[in-house]
């Protein structure tokens, strides 16, 4: 059918322009990075030249305020060990729930059902006055936490892949005499690479941006996020640093960029895997 | 009837369901049931709670600012859903067909996706404001500045995310319906209302869901953009919700009696919105 109807070249022109407009707020943050900060809430329309111009002084300065270089450490760090820790056991735990079938595989599947549809702020508070008290207040605890707030939609997508595995394949595997760590990892887990793939995208996407659990979570003397070094920044009703926030916003967007032009593929994989009917 | 495999299986339960459980009961189970018994109660930390029956719920509903933030919310979860998904799939059914620079488009429309929504709440900030600055005002001037501030946001955020669910149904609706239906006389417009739209119904169904539900939860971007200025009226749900726990003291119990209410409310009208386009699917 996609070769039936053609577009024209108005179409083109109309997607390109509204592209441009699309792209501008981004672009907008860009040049205002490069503008002295005294000139970006009166001049936010104007190119940085002459006098405005502030060569990369935000840029080592946000750098330097908000210690730019350990947030993206930590940010970096938590989303990897987050990732990979919900990667490995939510897909055991998935293949333990669909090969078992019993009654308490059915109602752990159903908990985890409803851990999808309950939002942050309704155990917001318990779980970080827990996470405070079992010294769950770092990258590490966080990780844990992030594994069990998490675990819903991870273990949603991978029962649905697992049921449409055929269990012959895995028996046979088991008669040969594979043990059942073997037989987990060298059959069952290569058939669910697209699914993990697709997994490791969305919670990704989701970790990396996240602000209120980590904030809410970690000990915030010690460990930032980016998202919590930005809002730091910005801080409360006090004059903002309008320089140093524009320099750390394109340095927040710069990896994101880099990221989706290397995986797009994966993404739009990902989310079409997401959306998965409740 | 179990299997052999899950027989095998079964016994290996420490290696396999214990670790995934035990991080679920303590990162979601315990704090759900706590949450639920604290609404009850009044505390500060959760060890000093006294029960207070329905006393929160009752201060919760008289609260001005948590009514105002529903209404909000609500107006806001309306006017969103509807203009995402109706940008969103007239975008997909666009790209869809075949057009010179269609996936360089694509690409562009899903990016602000990637990123968060405080870095994203900044962004818009910066971008408003200086378009506001002509007339002398600013986002926090009056809540309407934030309505339709955040509202323009989400839309360019979440366009790009639907856009990618309406164009994976796109594919998958079968040509030959719609060469059939053409052959037989109809109209374009007419296969796209009589045909694809009641074939997409599912893809409607998730991203109609996805946006009724964000729409909702939306925080960080509330936090960010307007952080509820002028005088808590750009507030939502969420925020609301947050700083009622962490904002005022002796307040806790009633944050979580209004949390509670909102995971009532998000529960029942997704369950709703899922019963009502679920119910207008067809097949091919």
């Amino acid at each position: 059918m996609s070769e039936k109807i053609k577009h024209g070249p108005f179409w083109t022109a109309f997607f390109a322009i509204v592209s441009l407009a699309w792209i501008f707020p981004l672009a907008l943050v860009l040049i205002n990075s490069f503008k002295k900060k005294i000139y970006i809430s009166t001049d936010t329309f104007s190119l940085p030249t002459g006098k405005e111009f502030a060569g990369l002084f935000n840029y080592t300065d946000g750098i330097e305020k908000t210690d730019f270089i350990q947030s993206f450490g930590w940010s970096l760090l938590i989303t990897i060990g987050a990732v990979l820790v919900i990667l490995l056991c939510t897909s055991m735990c998935a293949w333990w729930i669909v090969r078992v079938n019993n009654w308490v595989a059915k109602t752990i599947y159903l908990l985890f059902l409803l851990n999808m549809i309950v939002p942050f702020q309704m155990v917001m508070f318990p779980l970080s006055k827990m996470a405070d008290m079992l010294s769950l207040n770092t990258p590490w605890g966080l990780c844990l936490v992030y594994l069990g707030f998490g675990a819903g939609l991870p273990v949603f997508i991978f029962t649905g892949v697992i049921k449409s595995i055929p269990q012959e394949i895995e028996e046979a595997a088991m008669i040969d005499g594979a043990s059942t760590m073997r037989t987990y990892f060298t059959i069952v887990v290569p058939m669910m690479r697209s699914s993990i793939i697709s997994v490791a995208i969305l919670q990704t996407m989701w970790i990396w941006n996240d602000y209120l659990l980590p904030y809410l979570t970690l000990d915030m003397q010690r460990f930032k996020t980016i998202p919590i070094a930005i809002q730091y920044l910005r801080g409360g009703y006090g004059s903002v640093d309008m320089g140093a926030l524009m320099a750390c916003l394109v340095l927040a967007i710069i990896p994101i960029v880099i990221f989706f032009a290397f995986c797009q593929k994966y993404i739009i994989q990902g989310i079409t895997a997401g959306a998965v009917k409740g | 009837m179990i299997t052999m495999t899950g027989r095998v299986i079964k016994r290996w339960w420490p290696m396999f369901a214990l670790p995934t459980c035990f991080a679920f009961v303590l990162g979601f189970v315990v704090p759900l049931v706590m949450g639920i018994y604290l609404s009850f109660t009044e505390f500060t930390t959760i060890t000093d709670s006294e029960w207070v029956g329905l006393k929160n719920y009752r201060r919760a509903l008289q609260d001005p600012d948590f009514l105002h933030a529903l209404l909000f919310t609500v107006a806001f979860t309306i006017v969103t859903t509807i203009l995402i998904n109706v940008a969103a799939f007239f975008v997909a059914y666009m790209f869809t067909k075949a057009m010179r620079g269609a996936k360089l488009f694509r690409s562009v429309f899903f990016m602000p996706n990637l990123i968060g929504g405080i870095v994203l709440g900044y962004i818009w900030q910066l971008l408003l404001n200086g378009v506001l600055a002509h007339w002398d005002i600013s986002l926090t001037y009056h809540a309407k500045y934030g309505f339709v501030g955040m509202v323009i946001m989400v839309c360019w955020q979440q366009i790009g995310y639907m856009m990618v669910i309406y164009i994976a149904g796109l594919q998958n609706v079968p040509g030959d319906v719609m060469e059939a239906a053409a052959v037989d006389g109809a109209t374009p417009r007419q296969v796209l209302f009589r045909i694809t739209i009641p074939l997409m119904m599912p893809s409607i169904t998730v991203c109609s869901f996805l946006t009724v539900t964000n729409g909702f939860k939306l925080f960080d971007q509330n936090l960010a953009l307007t952080n509820g200025a002028p005088s808590d009226t750009s507030e939502m749900l969420a925020l609301n919700i947050y700083r009622t726990f962490y904002g005022r003291a002796g307040f806790e119990g009633v944050g979580q009696a209004k949390a509670v209410m909102f995971f009532v409310l998000v529960a029942l009208i997704a369950v709703i919105q899922n019963k009502i386009t679920t119910s207008k699917e067809v097949q091919a």
